[in-house]
């Protein structure tokens, strides 16, 4: 087990009656601990942390959007496409993504730089259309403002 | 008028994170004036200032606090739901980022009027901003020993509609799959690891120190009898201003959408309002006098649900609308009631077919059918929220459903203003695909 899930579960042991009670937040570590993900070895880290079966984590897994099952790029870009954000162009931006990436919603680049999503509502529809990049709310955003996303994000370390 | 502000009274003035900015404010006064009291005197107060949930389902929260099972030897929970999700809506993620000592002290006057020493705010995953501001604050309160023995813990979610219901949030906080639970019990008697519970939704909670502060006979005069209090609304869309806006329930939507957001955006023609978040039915342009309360929009046909209105202008195919809203459900059904799991496929399929020309027009009368075996047939409302959309646009809009078997094809010919909107069920998976190269998982 990472020493990172160990001491935030640690923190966190004590607030519920119920051990899996913490399952999302082990999860939420253990797939930061795994760029991005949750290979096999991930979910038997958490089913050992949290005394669960693997199979157990991985129902869990399955049912979370935001918890992911296959790689995923460095950066997550997701671009909310339901209807307040699709009513103001959300279209428009998602093709700006994958135009400036070489990539279609779903996928990602090939350098595994990006992977590019369209999600359901993010809740910023008062701004849309709602950009997330790993994890910040971008908002609004017009196609014209993707490339200097695209750019900043590359710019990180 | 001046709006009365009564959630975000004094987020303009003060930065009202901080807690010395709530407390010029007032704030935390009326946690002191509510534990001086017996915990039944704010049950009350509650039950006599009327308030209703503003969560969705508008029930009186006095009420609720009153169903709670009594001495059972179990603790009394409080939840409260912050799994703001509803297409359109908005309202919590601001009262949790720009007023969280407002929740924070309602949650301890709630728990003490409930008996409740362990709180619980379900927040969801996205929110993670929200979340930083929420847990500050409480780390302020807690600092300045304004708990009093009363535990709150921020639970994030991690993507998922359906925890936004009641019994599939409390799935959630146990560590499963959120997946709604049949009732009865209901969460007042058998809850939260099978204690008795209360649920209610960010705004909610966030309105009782108000009542306290002003009194409950006061706040019942603000807004309808049947409804009093504010809400914030939530307008998005095809509007000038969006935004959300504090205002009186009992506002029409006519003022909400053209006085105080601004009218439709670029003067274009209104063709439709969805005025409690995608999942209730559509409202006509002849219909926006209605006022939103929850009896005179339940009277129009409709629901009050989140506050959520989207604004939809004449450039927009309604089929489209429908399966866009259609396809969410899909996404977001939890799969355990088979006419939700599999009815939400069939809409999707029936609306695919018929935006694309190849449906014919017992494809419309099979449509129908469909919604009727799903409302009403599942456990939670989501099976319900699905059929919604789709209905009441094929009632209110039926000339554009009955063009497109007509003409064979979208009579909008590529112009409406979501043409080709991706839904993350077009994607290739659930999951963002594999990389080109890597390792598939095992």
């Amino acid at each position: 087990m990472s020493s990172r899930l160990e001491n935030e579960l640690g923190a966190l042991r004590g607030l519920y009656p119920d051990r899996r009670s913490l399952v999302l937040d082990a999860l939420r570590i253990a797939q930061e601990e795994h760029e991005g993900w949750l290979p096999p070895e991930a979910l038997r880290e958490v089913a050992d942390a949290l005394d669960v079966t693997p199979a157990y984590c991985l129902s869990i897994a399955s049912f979370y959007d935001m918890l992911h099952l296959a790689p995923v790029g460095r950066h997550m870009i997701e671009v909310c496409t339901n209807l307040s954000c699709a009513l103001v162009g959300a279209q428009a931006v998602v093709d700006a993504f994958a135009r400036e990436l070489g990539v279609a919603p779903g996928e990602t680049t090939e350098d595994g730089a990006f992977t590019l999503r369209a999600i359901e509502c993010a809740g910023g529809c008062g701004r849309a259309p709602v950009v997330v990049v790993d994890h910040r709310y971008h908002e609004p955003v017009q196609p014209a403002d993707v490339p200097a996303i695209v750019e900043e994000i590359r710019g990180r370390s | 008028m001046a709006a009365p502000e009564l959630l975000m009274a004094g987020t303009k003035e003060h930065d009202l994170t901080r807690l010395d900015g709530y407390r010029a404010v007032g704030g935390y006064a009326a946690l002191a004036t509510a534990r001086a009291r017996e915990p039944q005197a704010i049950v009350d107060a509650i039950t006599t200032a009327n308030l209703r949930g503003r969560g969705g389902a508008g029930f009186p929260t006095g009420r609720k606090a009153s169903l709670l099972a009594k001495d059972t030897g179990k603790p009394v929970y409080l939840v409260v739901n912050a799994d703001e999700s509803e297409p359109g809506a908005f309202k919590d993620r601001d009262v949790m980022r720009f007023t969280p000592h407002r929740l924070i002290e309602g949650c301890l006057i709630t728990a003490h009027g409930i008996g409740s020493q362990s709180v619980f705010i379900y927040i969801r995953g996205e929110y993670l901003d929200e979340f930083e501001v929420m847990r500050a604050a409480l780390d302020e309160a807690r600092a300045a020993d304004l708990l009093d023995g009363v535990t709150i813990v921020l639970h994030r979610g991690a993507g998922a509609y359906i925890c936004g219901e009641e019994t599939a949030l409390l799935e959630s906080l146990e560590g499963r799959r959120g997946q709604p639970r049949p009732r009865p019990p209901f969460p007042p008697v058998q809850g939260l690891y099978d204690a008795p519970t209360q649920i209610n939704n960010v705004s909610t909670i966030a309105l009782v120190p108000k009542i306290i502060e002003l009194g409950p006979e006061e706040f019942a005069k603000i807004g309808p009898p049947s409804a009093p209090g504010t809400a914030v609304f939530s307008l998005s869309g095809n509007v000038a201003n969006p935004g959300n806006y504090e205002r009186p329930l009992g506002t029409t939507l006519r003022e909400l959408i053209y006085d105080v957001a601004g009218g439709v955006a670029g003067g274009r023609e209104l063709k439709a309002v969805i005025p409690g978040g995608s999942s209730v039915p559509v409202l006509t342009p002849d219909q926006i006098d209605t006022p939103m309360d929850y009896d005179s929009i339940g009277a129009a046909g409709s629901f009050f649900g989140s506050a959520a209105i989207i604004i939809v202008d004449d450039r927009c195919c309604m089929v489209q609308l429908a399966l866009r809203a259609a396809q969410f459900y899909m996404h977001e059904s939890c799969g355990k009631c088979t006419p939700c799991r599999v009815g939400t496929r069939w809409l999707v399929q029936l609306l695919t077919k018929i935006e694309n020309g190849h449906a014919e027009h017992t494809d419309l009368a099979l449509l129908d059918d469909v919604c009727g075996r799903m409302l009403g047939k599942s456990l939670c409302a989501l099976g319900d929220f699905a059929v919604y959309p789709v209905s009441s646009y094929m009632r209110s809009y039926r000339d554009e459903f009955e063009a497109h078997v007509t003409l064979g094809g979208c009579p909008f010919a590529g112009s409406s203003s979501i043409e080709g909107i991706v839904a993350p069920v077009d994607q290739h998976t659930h999951h963002a695909t594999h990389v080109a190269g890597a390792a598939v998982p095992a």
